[in-house]
């Protein structure tokens, strides 16, 4: 494989670090100029990150190795065809995030915006950091940055609820990823010798197979950003911020860095023989099955809408995790897929509940009878995310969904597809009865909400409006041009199934 | 006369006349006293690296006190570890003197500043002492003169730190009476005080009941100087009550002294195997350091004072390098050593941080911190920093160390260890997030109006190049570590 040295990978981490400095020291004195270089380092960072994909069309490898701090713990960046693909969606995504981060934060007239502006900017640094680390070490320090800079966001309102969600979501994601999955990481090092991302993994095929497994239960519960069950509960815990962090951050960045991470070890670390000569694939397939549905049981029942997206996500996730899992062409086909298919529609999703809430401080589930006709727009986009998570054509869930099952297949393991189609009826469950209330009940008169109760088109600001437009017309266009996708997939399939 | 080739009795030397020297200017012009301190702990500081690169690259310095050849006269002897430590002692020395100016003015009177000043330079000249001497007699002598000074600079603190003081002399005189009982036994079987000589006697005598005897009391008397949980009791008290530069100063440099001699005595005048294989020393110390780091880390977490907090995360810290050093082998050892540096600067500047809270809020109360960021916000973001690295969240420093220390233990096959170091880190994220909190994320009505400003100068500087030193050495660990630690590591490992 051809590897060019260049420094693009660093370049787009650290730009929005600059982005982080300039807006700090910017303040709320001059909120526009801060604004400017928030969108400022989102157009560049894509701008950079998409100019590294030709290259890695072609099969190459983007390599920048920015220095060793002990001969075994190297700081190193490698942009393959996986990490592109990952940081292309999280950069992209951070453009529309950011025109409407500006629309709601300003709207709703939020303290601390240059706080929030600083940190979002951080963590968007640590995400791209993710998907271009050569190695797990790299991967880890950029792991708990982004913990680290995702917890001023979650604990924005400074509320006791914000300081409760807040605490509960540094004691996942930072406890388990002490307690796990460093210990996880030592034990790699212990066994293999390094702990570079090699396409045929890492560990020695012949380590002791009871070592291996420990080291891979180990790995998946220290990866919580995965939200795999039963540590999830930081994601529900992570509501309280601001609908824009969890738009990007709890249904894009931060939960797809888990399942990355969870795809690198499967691929990169333990590599597909060894996992399949220990059967450690249906281990964890099990357990993302079981997350699938129970996450999606839950998510019936909450009635306050964006704890609902958050159970819809712990589910959806368990998608990714489950198509690697399966270890079979078009199960990891439909894994990747998954990751862009369900990032915009997620983050379709979750704009709508913030543009209703900013149009309307609704919250509740129960509460939005008959918003239809009021916010159409916002509606629509909210069914068409909604539809895409079904995985009804022609929105981009059906395609991966397609691929897990055709993976299924390929992995003879029926009870996946049972999994599956039970998913895709408790979805449409928890998804079309908002649907159908938003359009075709009648409005209920609320006390609480008299000033928004007035009748006519009530939609929220344009800032918040467009993006969730862009991102749902976006689910349709993957559905009708995947090939994007699919290009891409084909080089990370080349890499790891060896041809 | 060259410089280098006495570099090693100079930095003992000057601090020590520096120190009887300080008094007399009183009489001459009081305000000479605080840069005349500052002047010859610099001079410390040039001297220390004049070693440090001369070991580096020629190899073990030696000097002979007085022109007595060893091992009748004594001998100071400088390797890479002694060097290492030199640099550590003076450079922690110099930045908390730096420090010392603003702070100590509100913690004692006026009158009694210089000569706080010489009780500063003896507690160097005892520390600096006890890491260059080649020699188990004369390291009593340093470890004394170390001892008493850091009794009379504790007692100066605020009211209660007398008692703590107290504490502190009956322990620490009982440490070292049986360092010095220890000496005594392996004088009368060998009839030699100078430690190389003593390498090379000691060996035929492992299996006398006098040499297992003298080593059990080098060991607890060690024990208890360097505070090793549940010979710990004098610690808290001590480091709480204590002037703020006086506990950045002992907790970042003394228990560390007690580490090294530790080690000296294990590895230098014992051969490694006889801590392995002829006694069960190495596994005994094993179990009992990890009892040291959970303990130490629990009781943390119960404390309101911030400075006994820190006390106890100390107490847990120094479990982590008496872990490593006996763990007896490569990655545990270079750990241990590692560790002595990371936990040098970070205690010292948590300590730093605590002493200028207390110097503008006038508090250690932990429920006192709601809002700080707004007044301090430069030493609260070294504070993140420090804390980060307490935690061991890379890239950090303290990441590096813990990560040998974690590799070592699993290497010995030791993994509740390995999991003791993993249970310290997270109860560290539990004690320091919980501080954070009340910092940042506070309602602006329940935050008291302070109207103070950011620390004075002279304190924010050592805060500022502690926490900024955290990061450099961290991303330099490797460099350390092959240029300096790969030497110390002993032979067999």
């Amino acid at each position: 494989m051809e590897t060019i040295i260049s420094s693009k990978p660093l370049l787009a981490i650290i730009i929005s670090l600059i982005a982080a400095f300039l807006i700090a020291i910017t303040g709320e004195k001059a909120r526009n100029l801060r604004e400017t270089w928030t969108i400022l380092a989102a157009f560049i960072k894509f701008g950079i990150v998409v100019s590294m994909l030709p290259d890695i069309i072609n099969g190459k490898v983007i390599e920048y190795n920015l220095f060793k701090i002990t001969p075994e713990l190297l700081f190193h960046f490698k942009v393959d065809a996986l990490g592109i693909f990952f940081s292309i969606t999280a950069a992209f995504l951070w453009i529309i995030t950011s025109f409407y981060s500006i629309g709601y934060m300003r709207r709703l007239n939020e303290s601390a915006q240059t706080r929030y502006f600083a940190y979002f900017a951080i963590s968007l640094s640590a995400t791209i950091g993710i998907a271009f680390s050569a190695n797990m070490f790299t991967a880890f320090v950029f792991y708990e940055i982004l913990t680290l800079s995702t917890f001023p966001l979650v604990a924005h309102k400074e509320t006791e609820e914000a300081k409760k969600g807040a605490r509960k979501y540094l004691t996942y994601l930072l406890g388990t990823s002490i307690a796990f999955q460093l210990t996880a990481i030592v034990i790699t090092y212990n066994i293999s010798g390094n702990l570079n991302f090699s396409p045929d993994g890492v560990l020695n095929k012949n380590a002791a197979p009871f070592l291996v497994t420990i080291t891979f239960l180990l790995y998946i519960a220290g990866i919580t950003k995965a939200a795999i069950m039963p540590l999830h509960s930081w994601l529900p815990a992570a509501m309280v911020a601001p609908t824009p962090v969890s738009a990007l951050l709890h249904a894009v960045a931060v939960v797809k860095t888990g399942v990355f991470m969870i795809l690198r070890v499967v691929f990169y670390i333990f590599g597909i023989d060894l996992l399949k000569s220990l059967d450690l694939g249906t281990v964890l397939t099990v357990i993302a099955s079981f997350t699938i549905i129970a996450a999606s049981v839950i998510a019936l029942r909450q009635d306050n809408l964006k704890l609902r997206l958050a159970y819809s996500t712990v589910s959806q996730l368990s998608y990714i995790v489950l198509g690697a899992a399966l270890l079979t062409p078009s199960g990891i086909k439909g894994s990747i897929i998954h990751i862009g298919a369900h990032a915009f529609g997620k983050i379709t999703l979750f704009f709508t509940a913030g543009a209703i809430y900013v149009a309307t401080r609704k919250t509740k589930i129960s509460e939005l009878d008959g918003i239809g006709k009021k916010m159409p727009l916002t509606m629509a986009s909210f069914t068409i995310g909604a539809l895409s998570m079904i995985g009804i054509p022609p929105f981009a869930g059906v395609i991966s969904k397609w691929y897990l099952s055709l993976g299924a297949l390929e992995a003879n393991q029926l009870f996946v597809l049972v999994i599956l189609t039970l998913s895709t009826i408790l979805n449409a469950c928890y998804f079309m009865p908002i649907v159908y209330a938003a359009f075709m009940k009648k409005p209920k008169y609320d006390d609480n909400f008299k000033e928004y109760s007035g009748g006519g088109i009530h939609e929220a600001p344009m800032f918040v409006v467009i993006p969730h437009l862009i991102t749902a017309i976006l689910t349709v266009l993957i559905f009708l041009y995947p090939s994007f996708f699919l290009e891409i997939i084909r080089v990370i399939l080349a890499n790891i199934m060896g041809g | 006369m060259n410089l280098t080739e006495h570099a090693s009795i100079l930095i003992i030397v000057i601090p020590l006349i520096a120190s009887f020297i300080n008094i007399f200017l009183i009489f001459l012009k009081r305000t000479l006293c605080y840069p005349f301190f500052l002047l010859v702990l610099g001079i410390c500081v040039i001297l220390s690296i004049d070693i440090l690169s001369t070991v580096i690259s020629f190899g073990t310095l030696r000097y002979k006190l007085g022109g007595w050849t060893p091992p009748w006269g004594i001998e100071y002897v400088v390797d890479h570890l002694n060097a290492y430590l030199i640099v550590i002692v003076s450079s922690i020395s110099f930045i908390i003197a730096i420090y010392s100016k603003d702070s100590i003015k509100k913690e004692i009177a006026k009158a009694k500043l210089p000569y706080f000043y010489s009780t500063y330079l003896l507690l160097t000249t005892g520390l600096l002492g006890i890491t260059i001497t080649g020699d188990i007699f004369n390291l009593y002598v340093f470890l004394e003169i170390a001892s008493l000074s850091a009794y009379a600079l504790i007692a100066i603190g605020e009211k209660r730190s007398v008692l703590a003081s107290f504490n502190y002399i009956i322990m620490g005189t009982i440490g070292a009476c049986f360092y010095l009982l220890g000496v005594g036994y392996i004088y009368i079987i060998t009839g030699s005080l100078n430690i190389s000589d003593l390498t090379r006697l000691l060996p035929s005598l492992y299996e006398s009941k006098v040499t297992l005897t003298a080593l059990a009391f080098f060991v607890v008397g060690i024990a208890i100087k360097i505070a090793l949980f549940p010979l710990h009791r004098w610690l808290p008290d001590s480091y709480t009550f204590a002037p703020s530069a006086v506990s950045a100063f002992a907790s970042a440099t003394v228990t560390k002294v007690g580490i090294y001699v530790l080690i000296r005595i294990s590895f230098t005048l014992f051969e490694p195997r006889f801590l392995t294989e002829i006694t069960p020393l190495s596994n005994m110390l094993i179990w009992w350091s990890t009892i040291a780091i959970f303990f130490g880390s629990i009781i943390a977490i119960g404390q309101r004072d911030f400075k006994r907090t820190l006390s106890y995360i100390l107490i847990a810290e120094i479990g982590y390098m008496v872990l490593g050093v006996s763990l007896g082998n490569k990655e545990g050892f270079i750990g241990a050593v590692l560790h002595i540096l990371n936990d040098a600067v970070m205690i010292a500047c948590l300590f730093m941080i605590a002493g200028g809270i207390f110097y503008r809020v006038g508090s250690r109360n932990l429920e006192d911190f709601t809002g700080l960021n707004k007044n301090m916000p430069i030493t609260m973001s070294a504070f993140i920093l420090a804390a980060l690295s307490m935690i061991g969240i890379p890239p950090t420093a303290g990441f590096f160390s813990k990560w040998y220390l974690i590799l070592g233990a699993i290497e010995a096959k030791y993994l509740i260890s390995a999991a003791t170091v993993v249970f310290s880190s997270l109860v560290n994220a539990l004690i320091f997030f919980r501080i954070f909190e009340k910092i940042y994320f506070t309602k602006k009505e329940v935050i008291p109006q302070y109207t103070f400003r950011e620390l004075p100068l002279s304190m924010m500087i050592p805060i500022i190049i502690t926490a900024l030193a955290i990061l450099i050495i961290g991303f330099y660990s490797g460099e350390i570590i092959s240029s300096i630690i790969k030497f110390t590591v002993p032979a067999g490992f």
